[in-house]
């Protein structure tokens, strides 16, 4: 099985963070910074860890975030662990 | 004292097991009131031993089972006192918690942790010390402590060391990066995954189940294999108080206590 493509896992990132804070799909970017356009604290951002390794598989160090906060720079980081 | 209902926490009897639920805002952070008050329970919970046969922890802050040690106040101690003064707090802060893991460890009951959420530092500490972890899918664990110069303190390491390999708590340990339930299970700490939200029931199920056996018998059987590690345990104390003397740790606090910036829990 293939590995899905960066396009796709900004996508699926977009999708899961929409559904889990509840807040428009389209009112979402690549670019955001999530912690101001969720309106998430620290706590809620390891949540959103998570749910993002539980949905895609993987394990991703909670060091590799450290100063990510845009969607587009998680999903690389989550495309190398794919 | 068959029930109790504190500020930080509180416990009762339910259908023949002790359920202990931690409810500091904002994630039960551990300092001296919560001390306070496990100190209450390990005081109660030789008579409570006599009418329950299986203990259960859990949280009811939606953040977590518990964010660990109150390192504000670990901080707010060491600015106000003269230095050797606070090493002597730390320790003694450090010896009395350790009295009370130690008799949760040993307690002649099953002891169950049912978690969710953040459980990070003194708080994974406070887990460790149950014979099973119930972890929901939310779970996430974390020794963070070396960022701050630090090793964890509540008898984290020896406990870790008891029930996992080597190389797996040495990685834990030196990167101090979290880890989630998948994980945890992978790794032999967690022995039941429960659904987000469903961890008390889970843990209410095991509780029953363990409570139709032999209760000498499973009073021996936990003995066998589960062993306190007590030598290590002092020695932890001795260790966490020689870094904390370090003027690296009041930085590596003040850091934390200071930073306003949203990933001040991400090492």
């Amino acid at each position: 099985m293939s590995s899905p493509t960066a396009d796709r896992t900004l996508d699926e990132i977009l999708n899961l963070a929409a559904s889990h804070f509840k807040v428009p799909r389209e009112k979402l970017t690549a670019d955001d910074d999530f912690f101001k356009t969720l309106g998430i604290d620290s706590l809620q951002a390891l949540d959103l860890l998570t749910r993002i390794e539980q949905h895609f598989r993987i394990e991703l160090p909670d060091y590799e975030l450290q100063g990510v906060s845009d969607f587009r720079t998680l999903a690389n980081r989550i495309q190398a662990r794919l | 004292m068959k029930d109790f209902k504190g500020r930080t926490l509180s416990w009762q009897i339910v259908s023949g097991t002790i359920e202990l639920a931690l409810h500091r805002e904002a994630c039960n952070e551990i300092g001296s009131l919560t001390l306070a008050e496990l100190e209450k329970f390990a005081a109660a919970l030789p008579e409570l031993a006599t009418e329950a046969r299986a203990l259960i922890l859990y949280s009811t802050q939606k953040a977590g089972f518990s964010a660990g040690a109150d390192l504000r106040e670990l901080f707010q101690r060491g600015q106000k006192l003269e230095k050797s003064v606070a090493l002597r707090g730390v320790r003694d802060f450090l010896e009395r918690i350790h009295a009370v893991m130690n008799a949760i460890d040993a307690a002649p009951l099953t002891t169950i942790a049912a978690v969710h959420g953040v459980t990070f530092g003194g708080g994974f500490e406070l887990a460790l010390v149950c014979d099973i972890i119930v972890a929901d899918r939310t779970a996430r664990f974390c020794f963070p402590e070396l960022r701050l110069g630090l090793i964890p303190g509540f008898g984290g390491i020896p406990r870790l060391k008891r029930d996992l390999g080597n190389a797996v708590v040495r990685d834990l340990l030196l990167t101090g990066r979290s880890f989630n339930v998948m994980k945890a299970q992978q790794i032999g700490l967690v022995s039941q995954i429960a659904a987000e939200g469903e961890a008390l029931r889970i843990a209410r199920a095991t509780a029953s189940q363990v409570g139709k056996f032999d209760r000498t018998t499973a009073v021996a059987a936990k003995e066998f294999v589960k062993p306190i590690p007590y030598e290590e345990l002092k020695r932890e104390i001795d260790i966490f108080c020689d870094l904390y003397s370090r003027p690296a740790v009041e930085e590596g606090l003040r850091k934390f206590v200071e930073n306003e910036g949203p990933q001040p829990y991400l090492p």
